[in-house]
């Protein structure tokens, strides 16, 4: 795994809402193969840095370059190829409610590629396997599943067309604890085999103890500190002290460790 | 990036397949020919190594399609192995040998007779269904009317009031163009065609007794289906898909007493003076035209008017409105309740609201229309 190429870069972004300012000249690197994770308090613009790099929030200024390219220099064509190249996880699943759990995953598949029907079933067959479902769920649509399937059929979807990056927003939140540690590993898994990086925004420091490579932090607007999570546990900053080394994180601490 | 292609070197029964170029999603469409190809020229093939050592790329498209190139050969009966895997695609190969395992959901030659009577039998029992759950409504409904009469303070007033005001102040304009129109239309029509034998006066009469006994009520009852009913099930439908009833409910509180009945007390007092504004505006709409179309003076249209009609045939029309506006309101809220958790439920039942409360209060007209008959009014 080499982990020297950068797959996303970000510089001196600012991005806000009137006179709100959420970012304040952030800088991030995601390298390739390696699983990010990217925590912060609650509303300190975690979400606002993904869907800023995804590109659904403007910025106001800095460059955000992916896979060596800077996004805003792009015409609508280039863009697109980019944007296959990514997978998005979203909190909710953000599943398309009329179309079944196959169909979503079908969806990117038969808008990009121009494959046979059967083909196309058997490729969104075999992700939504694996991504550990039973083949039976393939013609329930989202609102019969529970949420722990919606999460999964949702990162089917996100990997759809073979990204080389996956954005998940909060993949375990709404999970109970077996399962968060089950989608931990199922995200490890799948990060080995198909040789993904991954940008996780998570509040779950049992993820972030178990499967995250690097973690970045961000605070204030700005991303504070960067590393792996034994630089973050050894770290004096008060607000990594408090985030880290606080009741909760000694517990998850704990569990991973012995 | 080369192009992806697999050769073969076939030596008796024994077949050597080599892959190369990338296998990836991009190329999967020409690949799966190539499989498709490779498969049915080598039939009589029983053993079949598959060399992955040349292999640039590989995704799980291609992944797939080597999978499924072998399950094809050993599904006939012969080995097939794969070689030259490199440690980084071992990984993504073992997973796709565990998939598609499952035998498919056999389209099972659906009977196009048997479906179409399918499809009736579900229309029809949907039908009853839908009976049901409006008698339940209503019959919930009026508990909670009983309940509120006995205790009037339970009404929630400032409620009622603010669905007053969206549905009936804001509907106003709407409506009174509207109206205003179609009694102008029907007064033009009218004095064209009466005008051939003479009898422009009586459009007055037509008019009248047209407008003030059906299609005053008539008109505001479709405009205020399309415009508040739909509105009623989207809210209580969304309310639904978010749990919020569920919340409700568990706080002890009845959504029919704190959703449903303002909407339908508000519905009841704004339906009917709709209906008295809608008339007199296309009464208005008609005089008009009666004369600057037809030169009749004002005070001869007044004259005209005082005689053609009589008060029943202003309550008759004014007896309806309430009851539409009842029927409209409870089919709405029923819609609303009906939503499951999808947004295409959302939007069917709003389509399905409106259709419905229109159709039905056609039907309820036909039933006054027999039921004034009777009583000779």
């Amino acid at each position: 795994m080499t982990k020297n190429e950068t797959v996303i870069s970000v510089r001196d972004l600012v991005v806000g809402f009137g006179d709100v300012t959420v970012l304040d000249h952030a800088a991030l690197d995601v390298f390739e193969g390696e699983i990010l994770g990217f925590v912060g308090g609650s509303g300190a613009g975690k979400s606002v840095l993904m869907r800023t790099i995804i590109g659904l929030l403007p910025k106001r200024q800095g460059t955000i370059e992916v896979f060596g390219t800077d996004l805003a220099a792009l015409g609508e064509r280039e863009r697109r190829t980019i944007e296959q190249r990514w997978g998005v996880l979203f909190q909710q699943g953000a599943l398309f409610s009329s179309l079944t759990a196959l169909q979503n995953v079908q969806f990117p598949i038969r808008e990009y590629l121009d494959l046979s029907p059967r083909l196309t079933e058997e490729i969104a067959l075999a992700k939504l396997e694996m991504v550990g479902l039973s083949p039976d769920v393939r013609g329930k649509y989202p609102a019969e599943l529970s949420g722990g399937m919606i999460k999964r059929v949702a990162l089917a979807r996100a990997l759809a067309l073979d990204p080389d990056i996956v954005f998940l927003d909060e993949p375990t939140s709404g999970l109970d604890p077996i399962g968060a540690a089950e989608f931990d590993e199922l995200i490890r898994t799948l990060q080995r085999t198909l040789g993904l990086s991954v940008f996780m925004v998570t509040h779950d420091l049992d993820s972030l103890h178990a499967v995250c490579d690097r973690i970045a932090v961000l605070s204030e607007g700005r991303v504070i500190a960067s590393g792996p999570i034994e630089t973050m546990l050894a770290s004096e900053h008060p607000w990594l002290k408090s985030y880290f080394r606080g009741k909760r994180g000694r517990q998850s601490q704990r569990l991973v460790h012995h | 990036m080369s192009a992806a292609s697999l050769t073969a070197t076939a030596e008796g029964e024994r077949v050597a397949l080599a892959a190369t170029g990338a296998w990836t999603a991009e190329r999967a469409a020409e690949l799966e020919e190539i499989i498709d190809q490779t498969v049915r020229r080598y039939q009589g093939a029983s053993d079949v190594v598959i060399d992955l050592a040349k292999l640039e790329r590989l995704d799980t498209f291609g992944a797939w399609l080597i999978e499924r190139l072998k399950r094809a050969f050993t599904g006939r009966g012969s080995t097939a192995r794969v070689i030259g895997l490199s440690d980084a695609d071992r990984g993504l190969m073992e997973e796709l040998q565990l998939v598609n395992r499952a035998p498919g959901e056999t389209g099972a030659a659906a009977n196009r007779i048997a479906m179409a009577l399918d499809a009736v039998g579900r229309a029809v029992a949907g039908i009853g269904w839908s009976l049901v759950v409006l008698t339940q409504l209503l019959g919930a409904l009026t508990m909670v009317i009983a309940a509120t009469i006995a205790h009037p303070t339970r009404l929630r007033l400032t409620s009622v009031v603010y669905h007053l005001e969206r549905v009936g102040w804001r509907a106003v304009p709407i409506i009174v163009l509207s109206t205003f129109l179609i009694g102008a239309i029907i007064a033009q029509q009218g004095i064209f065609h009466f005008r051939t034998f003479g009898a422009e006066i009586y459009v007055v009469d037509m008019v009248g007794i047209l407008v003030l006994r059906e299609v005053g009520v008539l008109i505001v009852c479709v405009m205020v289906a399309g415009r508040s009913g739909s509105a009623y099930t989207a809210e209580i439908g969304s309310m639904k898909m978010r749990e919020e009833i569920d919340a409700l409910r568990t706080m002890g509180f009845d959504p029919v007493e704190v959703l449903v009945l303002p909407r339908i007390v508000a519905l009841v007092i704004a339906v009917p003076l709709l209906t008295f504004l809608g008339s007199m505006a296309a009464l208005y709409g008609a005089g008009l035209v009666c004369w600057l179309y037809g030169g009749m003076t004002p005070d001869i249209l007044l004259a005209r008017l005082r005689e053609a009609i009589s008060l029943p045939t202003f309550t008759v029309g004014m007896i309806k409105a309430p009851f539409m506006a009842l029927v409209i309101g409870l089919v709405a809220c029923v819609e609303g309740f009906e939503v499951q958790g999808s947004a295409a439920s959302l939007g069917l039942r709003t389509t399905s609201s409106v259709v419905k409360s229109i159709f039905l209060v056609i039907v309820l007209d036909g039933f006054f229309a027999m039921f004034f008959a009777a009583v000779g009014m």
